[in-house]
């Protein structure tokens, strides 16, 4: 129907306000601030001190990238680099993306040759639907470690009862972002499930019966069948996965605060901001941290365009 | 040439259940990790604080019955197994064992030396705090009080007022000596640290903060579905892109601007953030379901005189109504759960569930039966809304992109 040049913009106009206001202007603002003080009022330049390494209007983000290395030798900087906010951010994209992915496959693989299919994904995907902070709650209880001889801690009494020794695991250095990592993979695995299970219902049933009556295992099924049909789902899955790792915040936040070398790029964002009161720190943190993410949205923008041509 | 198919022998029942026994165990077993957390967490919180702090949740499934292992080991030999035999010190005496409640009494008190100057145990071996519980709990089952009952609503009660004690919120008010805090009302169910007020909170920012966000939305989507414009494709591909882009991004100057206003620590301002963040997302997925409906309906609908304005009531939105639901509940979901906008903009102000909580972890240090059942008060409306709505919280999810 035809319309009045104007009309289109008065549905889009609610929207395009809130996102403009919410979205759009505080972006390019906190682009803006990560070149200022602490205090967002003056250039970040002024601070910079006669004889002490400084990047002029870009001090902000020399603070962000080495203020966490130890830079006295390559030695040093490597051990550091892993205990720092982008190194442990690094091992949360790694380990909890690969097991999500890889749980969620198989778990979208297997569970439909049981009758109690529907069951086991609900029990899987449920912790999609409560918080992170509720889920942060569970696993500090099964992470709970007692001074005195009973464990009340799931996961330490049965270590005690095997005959082992209990671990402190949040508050110990190395131990405990891998402890923070398999809460993130119990929440996230019913995620990835149900969109690999989607996809594999896209499989044409006669290509599988056709490839078993020719012989081929279920192995060779799933890897030189399924998997390939699907790749394009895995890819997405695995960059909107990684999207959401970067940008995880409560699960650390409630599990250790940040403490005890736990620390990841959104929650030294919000430390710098609001514990330091840094603006310039803080957005430069926020910064870096799309920057980092660019690629992946890259990707994904990429997709939806060729989704787009399809339509 | 491959052979001919043959049809595989049928297995008898049982060969086939055991060459499917690997199957049933690994997706048992996962199902199993998945829930025994949150179920430790569920009868914790309907445990007694002295229970869970002493005891494992699994114990509750093994209850101790008469005659404890502790019991013969370190007291049955000078008492008897009846507790009689030390006149002195008869331990179906009521007013003797009332002076031991906890396990902590009844330690100290055996780590003292008897009258005579010998250890009240001889050769020094103590109890160990799992062992003194029963001891403890055994000593009441001879003196023939009662046990204590293995559940409890207390710890619900004392979430929901915001009390936080030793003892429970109904011990002090029948006591009649409340904290300052508490006034033995209803009117505690409002107190700002308990998770009734909590409660209430995440109710009054949800609702907004899910409505406005699908009105927006429903509209811009039907101008991107029904509408030609200039800009169309392009609007709709930067739109696409800002979904992706991180909470922290736009934080710092919208609280600075929110400062400025006055609107910081207030339930508007954070219903607007919601709506504008949520609103990319909203949109995708509104346009691709309106996007999606036949054409000739509309064509039709506009040949019989219909505006665009009634297009969009009387057709548009009723038949997106599976998409208006995805939407609702995953808005409500994620408005309901997030912590990091209620950090920043409502703080302590006007506490939500996921701020209650995470303050009790990190400043407070409250106890397991009050962080048991508070995570379970916050998971209760969640969890009820995904069971009921599954199917479209499910589609919400495969229709794309999302949001974070």
């Amino acid at each position: 129907m035809r319309q009045g040049p104007a009309i289109p913009w008065f549905y889009l106009l609610p929207a395009l306000m809130v996102m403009t206001f919410f979205i759009v202007y505080p972006m390019i603002t906190t682009v803006y601030l990560s070149f200022t003080d602490r205090t967002g009022q003056a250039p970040v330049s002024n601070t910079c001190v006669e004889g002490q390494p400084c990047w002029g209007i870009f001090e902000n983000y020399r603070y962000t990238l080495t203020q966490e290395m130890d830079t006295s030798s390559p030695g040093a900087l490597w051990t550091s680099f892993w205990r720092s906010s982008f190194g442990n951010n690094i091992k949360w994209i790694v380990f909890m993306v690969t097991a999500a992915v890889a749980l969620g496959l198989l778990i979208a693989v297997l569970a439909d040759r049981v009758p109690y299919e529907p069951v086991a994904k609900a029990v899987i995907f449920l912790p999609m639907a409560i918080s992170f902070v509720g889920a942060g709650i569970i696993w500090r209880f099964v992470y709970d470690y007692g001074s005195t001889q009973t464990q009340i801690g799931l996961l330490n009494a049965i270590i005690t009862r095997l005959g082992g020794q209990p671990v402190a695991w949040i508050p110990t250095p190395g131990v405990n972002t891998f402890a923070l990592i398999v809460v993130g993979v119990w929440i996230w695995t019913g995620f990835c499930m149900t969109i690999l299970a989607a996809a594999l219902k896209s499989v044409p049933d006669e290509v599988l019966e056709a490839a078993r009556v020719d012989g081929a295992n279920e192995w060779q099924v799933f890897s030189g069948i399924m998997v390939p049909i699907i790749m394009p789902t895995i890819t997405v899955v695995i960059t909107t996965m990684v999207i959401n790792t970067l940008k995880l915040f409560d699960i650390v936040y409630v599990m250790t605060g940040g403490n005890y070398g736990t620390e990841v790029i959104a929650t030294r964002m919000y430390r710098e901001m609001y514990l330091n009161y840094n603006v310039g720190h803080g957005t430069a943190v926020a910064v870096v941290l799309v920057v980092v993410i660019l690629p992946f949205v890259y990707l994904n923008i990429r997709r939806f365009l060729e989704q787009e041509a399809d339509r | 040439m491959n052979p001919p198919p043959t049809a595989g022998p049928k297995l008898p029942g049982f060969a086939r259940f055991l060459r499917r026994l690997p199957l049933h165990l690994v997706i048992i077993g996962i199902t199993l990790i998945w829930i025994i957390p949150a179920v430790g967490l569920l009868i914790t919180s309907f445990r007694p604080s002295q229970d869970i702090n002493t005891s494992g949740w699994w114990t509750v499934f093994t209850p101790t019955v008469s005659g404890s292992p502790a019991y013969d080991s370190y007291c049955a030999a000078c008492h008897g197994p009846s507790g009689q035999d030390v006149p002195s010190a008869d331990l179906t005496d009521r007013a003797l064992v009332d002076k031991y409640p906890r396990s902590l009494q009844l330690l100290a008190m055996l780590r003292k030396p008897l009258a005579d100057g010998t250890p009240h145990i001889p050769g020094g071996q103590y109890p160990n705090a799992q062992e003194a519980a029963d001891l403890t709990e055994h000593l009441r089952a001879l003196a023939g009080k009662e046990t204590q009952a293995a559940f409890t609503l207390d710890n619900y009660v004392d979430s929901l007022m915001g009390y936080r004690g030793t003892s429970s919120y109904r011990q002090v008010c029948a006591a009649g000596n409340p904290p300052l805090d508490i006034t033995c009302t209803a009117a505690d169910l409002l107190n700002p640290r308990g998770m009734g007020r909590a409660f209430v909170n995440s109710l009054l920012v949800t609702l907004p903060a899910t409505l406005l966000p699908i009105l927006f939305a429903a509209l811009a989507a039907y101008a991107f579905s029904w509408f030609d414009f200039r800009g169309r494709q392009l609007i709709f591909a930067i739109l696409v892109a800002l979904q992706v882009v991180p909470l922290q991004m736009t934080l710092v100057p919208i609280s600075r601007l929110y400062a400025q206003l006055g609107l910081n620590g207030t339930f508007i301002g954070v219903w607007l953030f919601h709506t504008g963040f949520g609103m990319p997302y909203a949109i995708y997925l509104m346009r691709n379901f309106i996007g999606a409906l036949p054409r000739d309906l509309f064509e039709s609908a506009y040949l019989d005189g219909a505006s665009h304005w009634t297009a969009f009531y009387r057709l548009a939105i009723p038949l997106a109504l599976p998409a208006v639901a995805a939407l609702a509940i995953f808005q409500f979901l994620w408005v309901w759960n997030d912590l990091l906008v209620a950090l920043v903009f409502l703080g302590g102000n006007r506490p939500v569930m996921t701020y209650q909580i995470s303050n009790m972890v990190t400043s407070i240090g409250a106890g397991w039966h009050l962080l048991t059942a508070s995570a379970f008060l916050s998971m209760l409306l969640p969890m009820l809304v995904f069971f009921a709505f599954q199917r479209y919280f499910v589609r919400g999810m495969l229709s794309g992109a999302v949001k974070g």
